[in-house]
């Protein structure tokens, strides 16, 4: 114990020291390379984060170092040197910006058409400053009015940490406490910036919020964290994510999502995640470990995640659901899209704990080319979780004779009033309905997309119509290429 | 409209079509009757371009064009149409998506605008009243869990919406009821006009009483051993196709 004091206080001084080491060199771009406590520090220095929030940093960073990286996913990536990377770069500056979509990959140009995105957009989206192009600040504005006017707060978790610390320091690590995992650790440590949102007792928040409002706001980097807070009786829908391909200097891509759930409210959480895959060799595409959790915490509470995931080279996902408050609801829908050489390994976990818990998982995974699929998914009932029901439902697609499929459920109840039902099918897309199509006149890949878009239907229909249409394209423009 | 010219084709490596020749003109209908296993859904898959079926002599001259060099889903931009045998089941995917998906792919790629929602919508319902298609079958995903009638009662409204120039018509009878033939019957005569031709191919006369014929062929292990006037059809169901087939051989 003695010893343990001994280091804290000598961490202390070395606080003192680098703050203030830091504080003639606060302009500087980036952290230096690799992963030390002085990452952190710098890190939480240059955030001007009070000082819990450092220990609490400080602390995740000392565990994370006595832990190992999972290999149970089946998944194979190449050993992380996490000492070979950096953990912190300002925003880009406007300077720094494409100043028109000349400078932009015309691929992706091509794929924001296909997407049907309006320029102004395209032009936000590829990281063009925007204020060069057009006011942005007017729009922004009327949301920010209109969600103060609910009293809505709706941040970046950095600003949330200035504004309000009571509320951050009250829920964050609640729900994905830091020792939860290792990269859930690793990002407690070193998460760069991300959303907050708090719906007060018995608002429905005027809109759906979507972190495209705040694109030109923030750089949320490599190490995203997000916090949402929904009070009694209060409702929100919250998008993530977008349809167009993200590209990121970043491989490694570790998030964390925390959602609190308090009595009778609800939250609605839809992701589309498309990230840069790699090349069709597998060559430099994202690794994406997420950590994403709900807590329903109140009676007669919801949440419900909906996932369209296609991109990223490796994808380790699994949003879950503690179902505490009684006859709180869990829903998981998702689709999961694997082309070339992508790996996927996603499910959910519900955790039931309440009495007349109930949880619905709905899950596809279409997989094409040499790539790899795996739902993996665990449903719990607890002792005293009475009355508990989930349905789970796994279809995978297999498209071609090269990837693969892989279900992995996980069922455990120890109580024996549960009712558990499990269905799995597994199916290749047809050579008959690709005839039949092509002979009612879509070629190739306007087949392939509207049989894959029906075989999704299920779960396309959670999403927020908006994100639908776009998220209907995506499942088209992700199999291009992966028939013939 | 099309000339087949000495067509051999086959399947999987095994010759199926053993030199047919058939020409048939604008607003023709013409009946390919046979018995099972003599090659008639092998026909239309040939006309409609399925990979697995190898043309290896002969040639289909299609208004004026090489057909064989068109892929599936140009050849029915080009107006072919199949109503088949089997309708494949689309899961997820309502039959009103599809026949928009359809129409507008087919517009598109005749270089035509797309049709929109509200003109779709009305020229659908129209159609799909003279079908006797509820409203409620459109909603529902194509083909999955209908009726052997409402399959073919389905084809027909696309085969409606679709305007071919040649439709062939697989076996249309098969599953059917006399009252959903009529039903079925009555939609393609409607479609009978002189810029339009049909290849109907049946194992039955009795479809020819509902869509009677120009010209009848029968045809036997790969070759058309007979032709003839609408007579022929009756002539057939008298006899039966034993006489003919041994005749030939």
């Amino acid at each position: 114990m003695v010893a343990t004091r001994e280091t804290v206080e000598a961490v202390d001084e070395a606080v003192g020291k680098y703050k203030y080491g830091f504080s003639t060199d606060i302009e500087s771009e980036k952290a230096p390379k690799g992963l030390s406590e002085d990452t952190v520090r710098f890190i939480s220095a240059k955030k001007n984060e009070p000082e819990w929030l450092l220990e609490w940093r400080l602390d995740a960073f000392r565990r994370w170092l006595n832990m190992e990286e999972p290999d149970w996913a089946k998944v194979n990536y190449p050993k992380i040197d996490y000492q070979d990377a950096y953990y912190y770069s300002a925003p880009k500056s406007d300077d720094d910006r494409p100043k028109s979509l000349d400078e932009i990959d015309p691929k992706i140009l091509e794929t924001y058409d296909k997407l049907g995105i309006p320029l102004v957009e395209q032009m936000a989206l590829a990281g063009i400053a925007v204020d060069a192009v057009f006011d942005s600040v007017s729009v922004a504005t009327t949301f920010k009015e209109r969600l103060a006017e609910a009293g809505v707060i709706f941040c970046s978790f950095s600003e949330a940490v200035q504004d309000h610390p009571e509320l951050v320091r009250q829920y964050l690590g609640t729900v994905v406490p830091v020792t939860d995992n290792y990269f859930a650790t690793l990002n407690s440590a070193v998460f760069s910036d991300g959303s907050f949102v708090y719906v007060p007792k018995g608002v429905r928040c005027p809109m759906e919020l979507s972190t495209y409002f705040r694109i030109n706001e923030a750089d949320t980097g490599q190490f995203e964290r997000t916090l949402i807070i929904v009070e009694d009786g209060a409702y929100v829908s919250y998008l993530e994510g977008c349809t167009a391909p993200m590209r990121d200097e970043h491989q490694l891509h570790a998030a964390v999502v925390e959602l609190v759930c308090l009595e009778d409210a609800e939250i609605k959480y839809s992701t589309v995640q498309n990230w840069y895959p790699g090349d069709e060799d597998g060559n430099g595409g994202i690794y994406n470990f997420v950590t994403k959790r709900g807590d329903c915490r109140g009676d007669n509470s919801k949440i419900s995640w909906t996932q369209v995931e296609t991109g990223s080279a490796v994808t380790w996902k699994y949003p879950s659901c503690v179902l505490r408050g009684d006859n709180s609801v869990g829903e998981f829908y998702s689709i999961a899209i694997s082309n070339n050489l992508q790996q996927v390994d996603s499910g959910t976990k519900m955790i039931h704990l309440g009495k007349n818990t109930s949880s619905r998982i709905i899950s596809k995974g279409i997989s094409a080319g040499r790539s790899s699929s795996t739902y993996r998914g665990l449903v719990s009932v607890h002792k005293k979780a009475e009355d508990a029901r989930n349905f789970t439902q796994c279809d995978s697609l297999l498209i071609g004779d090269r990837c693969s499929a892989h279900t992995v459920p996980y069922i455990e109840s120890k109580n024996p009033s549960a009712i558990l039902e499990h269905e799995a099918t597994t199916s290749k897309l047809s050579e008959d309905q690709l005839f039949y199509c092509r002979q009612r006149g879509l070629d190739e890949e306007e087949a392939v997309a509207l049989l894959v878009n029906g075989f999704c239907r299920d779960v396309l229909q959670q999403l927020p119509m908006e994100f639908a249409v776009e998220a209907q394209k995506l499942v088209g423009i992700s199999l291009e290429g992966s028939v013939g | 409209m099309l000339e087949i010219k000495d067509l051999h084709a086959s399947v999987d490596g095994t010759p199926i079509l053993k030199g047919i020749s058939l020409t048939i003109g604008d607003g023709e209908i013409h009946a390919i009757m046979g018995p099972n296993g003599s090659g008639k859904s092998t026909l239309s898959n040939v006309l409609a371009g399925r990979e697995n079926y190898m043309i290896t002599k002969g040639s289909i001259i299609y208004k004026g064009k090489d057909l064989t060099e068109l892929s599936i889903e140009e050849r029915a931009s080009a107006g072919i149409f199949l109503a088949f045998q089997y309708p494949t089941e689309i899961p997820g995917v309502t039959t009103m998506t599809f026949l928009k998906t359809a129409v507008n792919a087919q517009r598109k790629a005749r270089g035509e605008d797309e049709l929109d929602a509200v003109k779709f919508l009305k020229l659908v319902r129209e159609k799909a009243k003279e079908l006797k298609v509820e409203e409620d079958m459109l909603k529902r995903p194509l083909n999955v869990g209908f009726s052997g009638g409402e399959k073919k009662r389905a084809e027909t409204l696309q085969m409606s919406l679709l305007q071919p120039s040649l439709a062939v018509l697989d076996e249309t009878d098969s599953g059917l009821d006399i009252d959903a033939l009529k039903i079925v019957a009555d939609g393609v005569n409607r479609m009978r006009a002189p810029d339009r031709s049909m290849i109907v191919i049946t194992h039955y006369q009795r479809l020819l009483d509902y869509i009677v014929p120009d010209h009848v062929h029968v045809l036997a292990k790969g070759k058309i051993i007979r032709s003839g006037g609408k007579a022929l059809a009756a002539e057939l169901e008298a006899s039966g196709y034993t006489d003919l087939t041994e005749s030939a051989a």
